[in-house]
């Protein structure tokens, strides 16, 4: 009866080995969003709405970096500047342009909010993404489920 | 134990048929130098000998925001955006990231991105002065331009944080540049890759011509040789 119960348990686990080894052809067909394209999912998915995509090509052809990382306090970390729609409306972060003066207005939700949802805060084209062998885990990553 | 590998091989099947579909568009992809899922055994081997197994080329670079893969097409905003295309013809190009050659779209005059939130009159203030860090390495040395940066950054983008002004006080090596840190904080993420089309751009000061690396202590005290 044991013998049956462990002959099982490995039957279940060579299966979900194979399902494995299929789920890491799929994850390999990559994503070709322009370079330096932002993803910012720290709240929208919980909340509902799809991830923000922030292109920095279509910024940086109208404005410098510094406009963005030094006037407005923007770092340089996707995610890290824990925006929310309150400090938009505020008139801080995307809120300091995207105010019908500078650029079109808030209410626009589903020009910020145009991402697949479940996308995690990223940013696109990086060399790290790239390396063959991934040489470290951000420290925010989510943790790997345990083995079964 | 074939009973296993029947299990093994019938799941492994059954997620190739659910992910074909997006295997056969990989395929399509990949079209410039079609070896990704190039088959090396005719007869029943493994099929893990593809004759590429690592290397990831980039597809189709400024695909349109429905078509990349990070935009839902399902939101109707996704289709008012501008796709990339739209916008660089007329600019300098480039072979890596975005495709265009941002420092000569300035330099050109083909561009002019706002220095101030507002104020479209107001002028960067621009410092002509590199810094040459010499390289252990037998790669040339690096020419670090400030013209190039301060077109775009504040001194204050850089400095203190990233790097103490001041020559050679910073400790930096490749590995930290592709983890992100010192030039890589933007180099590799949005201003210019780090890949092989790029290392001239930063290892740009050749070698004096009697320059040779330095032999390893291995090699100095090789017992065999
Ligand atoms: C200019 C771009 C922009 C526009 C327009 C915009 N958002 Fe956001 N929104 C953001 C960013 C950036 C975040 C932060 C995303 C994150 O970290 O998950 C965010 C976060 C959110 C969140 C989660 C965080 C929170 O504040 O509760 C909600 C909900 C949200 N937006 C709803 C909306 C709605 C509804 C609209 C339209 C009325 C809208 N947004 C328009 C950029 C925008
Ligand atoms: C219109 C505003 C804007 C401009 C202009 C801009 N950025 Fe950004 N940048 C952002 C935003 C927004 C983020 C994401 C921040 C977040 O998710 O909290 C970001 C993130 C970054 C990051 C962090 C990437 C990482 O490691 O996660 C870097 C580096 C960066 N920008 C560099 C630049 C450089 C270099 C330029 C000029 C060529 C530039 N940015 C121009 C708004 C801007
Ligand atoms: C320094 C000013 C500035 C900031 C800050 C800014 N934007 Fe913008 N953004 C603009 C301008 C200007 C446009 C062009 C508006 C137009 O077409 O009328 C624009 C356009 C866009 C577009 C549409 C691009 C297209 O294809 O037409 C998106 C999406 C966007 N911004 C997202 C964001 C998000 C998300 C943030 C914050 C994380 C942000 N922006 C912060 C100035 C800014
Ligand atoms: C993109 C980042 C960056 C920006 C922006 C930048 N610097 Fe630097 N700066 C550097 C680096 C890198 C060094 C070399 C440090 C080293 O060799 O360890 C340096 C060195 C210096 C030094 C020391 C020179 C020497 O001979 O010791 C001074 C002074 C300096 N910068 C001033 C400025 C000023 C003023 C600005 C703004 C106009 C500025 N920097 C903008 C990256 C930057
Ligand atoms: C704060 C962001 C930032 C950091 C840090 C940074 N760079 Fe840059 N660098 C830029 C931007 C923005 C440009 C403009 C071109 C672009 O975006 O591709 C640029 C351009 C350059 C160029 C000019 C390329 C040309 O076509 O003329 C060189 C060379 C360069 N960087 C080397 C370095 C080196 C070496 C370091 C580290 C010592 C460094 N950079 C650190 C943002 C940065
Ligand atoms: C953004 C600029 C930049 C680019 C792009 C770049 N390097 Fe470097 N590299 C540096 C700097 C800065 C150093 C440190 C120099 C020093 O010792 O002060 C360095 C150091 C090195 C070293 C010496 C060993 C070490 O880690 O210090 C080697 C080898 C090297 N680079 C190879 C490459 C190769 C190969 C490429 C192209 C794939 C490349 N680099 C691209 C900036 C760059």
């Amino acid at each position: 009866m044991t013998s049956y119960k462990a002959d099982r348990s490995i039957k279940w686990r060579f299966s979900i080995l194979g399902v494995l080894a299929g789920l890491a052809l799929l994850a390999m067909t990559p994503a070709k969003a322009e370079y330096a394209d932002v993803i910012i999912n720290n709240y929208a998915d919980a909340a509902g709405m799809r991830p923000v995509v922030f292109p920095h090509w279509f910024h940086r052809i109208r404005f410098r970096c510094k406009v963005c990382h030094a006037d407005l306090g923007f770092q340089f970390k996707a995610g890290g500047n824990k925006i929310t729609m309150a400090k938009i409306i505020d008139g801080k972060f995307c809120g300091a342009c995207h105010n019908g003066e500078v650029a079109w207005s808030v209410e626009n939700c589903n020009m910020c909010h145009s991402g697949i949802p479940g996308t995690p805060t990223h940013i696109h084209g990086s060399t790290v993404q790239r390396l063959v062998s991934p040489p470290y885990k951000a420290l925010n990553a989510p943790q790997q489920p345990a083995q079964p | 134990m074939r009973q296993q590998l029947k299990i093994f091989v019938g799941s492994a099947v059954l997620t190739l048929l659910v992910s074909a579909p997006a295997l056969a568009a990989d395929a399509v992809l990949y079209n410039g130098a079609m070896q990704h899922g190039e088959r090396l055994m005719l007869a029943d081997v493994s099929s893990s000998n593809t004759f590429n197994r690592n290397l990831k080329k980039e597809k189709d670079p400024n695909a349109a925001p429905s078509e990349d893969g990070y935009h839902d097409p399902e939101n109707e905003g996704t289709h008012i955006l501008q796709p990339p295309k739209d916008a660089y013809p007329g600019l300098p190009t480039t072979e890596f990231g975005n495709h265009v050659d941002w420092v000569k779209a300035i330099d050109e005059k083909k561009l002019s991105p706002r220095w101030d939130r507002v104020n479209s009159s107001e002028e960067p203030f621009v410092m002509d002065m590199d810094i040459v860090r010499e390289v252990k390495a037998s790669v040339p040395d690096v020419v670090f331009p400030h013209r190039q940066h301060t077109e775009w950054l504040a001194c204050a983008n850089c400095h203190p944080a990233i790097f103490i002004p001041q020559k050679g006080a910073n400790q930096i090596n490749m590995s930290a540049i592709l983890l992100g840190q010192k030039c890589g904080v933007c180099h590799g993420k949005v201003s210019f890759p780090i890949t092989t089309k790029t290392c001239s751009k930063c290892h740009s000061k050749p070698k004096p011509a009697d320059w040779s690396p330095p032999l390893s202590d291995a090699t100095l005290k090789n017992p065999w040789r």
